[in-house]
């Protein structure tokens, strides 16, 4: 009896769960060891794989582009984060209003998030146009001389970052939207009692209370932001000068241009190394000073 | 003294006001891309630039079509978008029950090791599955670009996450009744699962809609484009033609946002929830 209950468990499970487990080998697994290995060994696709150890890891941490790339997506992170988390509490505040039409605002917002970043970095990089485009134009009314964005080494990178912070603004507000929801109002009625500004409202209630969202956001903003690469790829491939280049632009290069499997796979698991770590000092910052609330 | 009443109003003012220049800095790009794919290519290169074209012109449109192959573009992302994202939903449903519901020995350390791969980044896995495909001999087809994409840890551990939410006492009726369980999936869970499989949908139907680097990598033939590749191809070959690159752009948001505009609800609060895009 209980042979056949475990055979027809065993037959159960089987259906259930073994496309699973064979997709996930095949395309996840399988793949992330392959990689681990690769990264210690010499490999063009067509000779022979040469056993190398560690030195392909040895000269990440020795190859100036590769230093470049990450600091270039450092300073993306830089630009990028700060502004794309004050614009969007700004929008998330507003929003939180009692306001008629909030929803179809909140709606507006989000088209960027849902279009694709292929379709939103041709868009911009017209925008950003350094002649025709409309952004060096309205500028221009105002009485200012635009920059070269895209075409200027010292401005390539800004023009990347507007278009992510502008893309990426409706998902960060939305996230934050739905933490200062979370708020209860009893908390604010109190404070109205004993007659506190607006400003004291958001700096003692407000801010703390987010603070379990703020982290979130930061979190995965930081994990998205290290692996910048498709708006990259269209507006500058990594120009003008390496001006743009980044830590996932890099691994494409060495792995698909240049045929260095090996040598790619080492830097992906830097930049998994790199993400990790960051990842990991975020969390415990958040489990010392952050305030805790059911998040669900 | 002002008016508490008059102040009020003032402020709400100022708050629609804010509200809308925001919606103004969200649309304009839009605007501005469906404008100058109504012009001619002289146009777009005017001074002061005009913002509704004086002698609009769908030549963009014809001259995307003609020059690379738009329409199959299309069918590939909508063909793989649409396999990829039911067997998703479809193979992460199953094994999401199994987790949440079946016992079996090494549940748990199967479980870990499907959430330890969610922290490793797509571009660790890329360049071994490129390896992969080509040694298959599947570059360039719809198995290389189809494949990859079913299999998700994310959508197990969502799906598991509601299948631990539902009564137990809801499945047990039925086992009295001597179903097994892939009766009960088919015939009661997975309506139950109505909602999260729908914003699994969603998710799914995004990342493969709006995927770069996957296709970009495995495929370099135009027939196996999907559109975010062909747009791509597309800048190559008309690098100063904007009203052709905005027209063809222009024609790969559209039906990711007809998705959004009917689903909006399940997006928002979906992505609220995860964290995921």
């Amino acid at each position: 009896m209980v042979g056949h209950t475990g055979w027809r468990k065993a037959k159960t499970l089987a259906i259930f769960l073994l496309p699973s487990i064979i997709g996930m080998s095949i395309f996840v697994i399988l793949p992330i060891l392959s990689s681990l290995g690769l990264s210690f060994t010499k490999w063009d696709l067509i000779g022979d794989i040469q056993w190398v150890g560690i030195e392909n890891y040895v000269n990440v941490l020795q190859d100036t582009t590769v230093h470049e790339a990450l600091q270039h997506t450092l300073l993306f992170i830089a630009g990028y984060l700060p502004s794309v988390m004050i614009i969007a509490l700004g929008l998330a505040l507003l929003l939180n209003k009692k306001l008629k039409g909030v929803v179809f605002f909140r709606a507006l917002y989000f088209i960027p998030v849902i279009t694709s970043w292929v379709a939103v970095s041709m868009i911009w990089k017209w925008l950003l146009n350094p002649e025709f485009g409309i952004i060096n134009y309205l500028l221009s009314l105002v009485g200012i001389q635009g920059p070269g964005w895209l075409l200027d080494p010292n401005w390539a990178m800004a023009g990347v970052i507007l278009t992510s912070v502008w893309k990426d603004i409706g998902f960060i507000t939305v996230i934050y939207l739905a933490g200062l929801q979370e708020i209860p109002e009893h908390l604010y009625e109190a404070a109205q009692i004993d007659g506190v500004t607006p400003w004291q409202k958001f700096r003692y209630i407000t801010w703390p209370m987010l603070s379990s969202t703020t982290f979130f956001v930061v979190t995965i903003s930081l994990i998205n932001s290290f692996q910048v690469f498709d708006q990259v790829w269209i507006m500058t491939e990594g120009g003008p000068a390496g001006a743009t280049s980044v830590m996932v632009e890099q691994i494409y290069k060495n792995a698909f241009k240049y045929y260095k499997m090996g040598y790619a796979s080492a830097i992906s698991w830097v930049l998994f190394v790199i993400i990790f770590t960051f990842t990991f000092i975020q969390n415990r910052i958040q489990k010392k000073w952050g305030y805790s609330h059911d998040e669900s | 003294m002002t008016n508490p009443k008059t102040k009020k109003r003032l402020s709400k003012g100022l708050q629609y006001a804010l509200l809308l220049a925001g919606a103004v800095v969200m649309l304009l790009p839009f605007a501005w891309m469906l404008s100058t794919s109504l012009k001619t290519s002289e146009a777009t290169f005017m001074l002061p630039p005009q913002w509704i074209p004086e002698n609009p012109s769908l030549d963009s449109y014809k001259q995307v079509f003609e020059t690379v192959p738009m329409a199959r573009f299309f069918m590939n992302s909508v063909f793989i978008a649409l396999v990829t994202t039911f067997f998703q939903v479809l193979i992460c449903a199953m094994a999401g029950y199994a987790f949440a519901r079946i016992d079996f020995p090494g549940r748990e350390v199967l479980f870990y090791i499907y959430l330890a791969t969610l922290m490793v980044p797509q571009q660790v896995t890329m360049t071994p599955l490129f390896i992969l495909m080509t040694k298959l001999g599947w570059a360039n087809t719809y198995k290389a670009l189809i494949l990859p994409g079913i299999f998700s840890a994310f959508g197990t551990f969502l799906m598991r996450q509601f299948f631990q939410g539902i009564p137990r006492s809801i499945e047990e009726a039925a086992f009295i009744d001597g179903a097994g369980y892939v009766t009960i999936f088919f015939r009661i869970i997975i309506h139950l699962a109505k909602p999260v499989i729908a914003t699994l949908w969603i998710f799914a139907f995004m990342a493969s809609w709006n995927n770069f680097l996957w296709p970009l990598i495995i495929t370099s033939d135009t027939a196996h484009m999907t559109l975010p590749l062909g747009l791509a191809t597309l800048q190559g070959r008309w690098t100063t033609d904007w009203n052709v690159l905005m027209a063809g752009t222009l024609i790969s948001i559209i039906p990711m946002l007809l998705v959004y505009v009917f689903t909006q609800k399940y997006i928002i609060k979906g992505l609220t929830h995860t964290g995921l895009k």
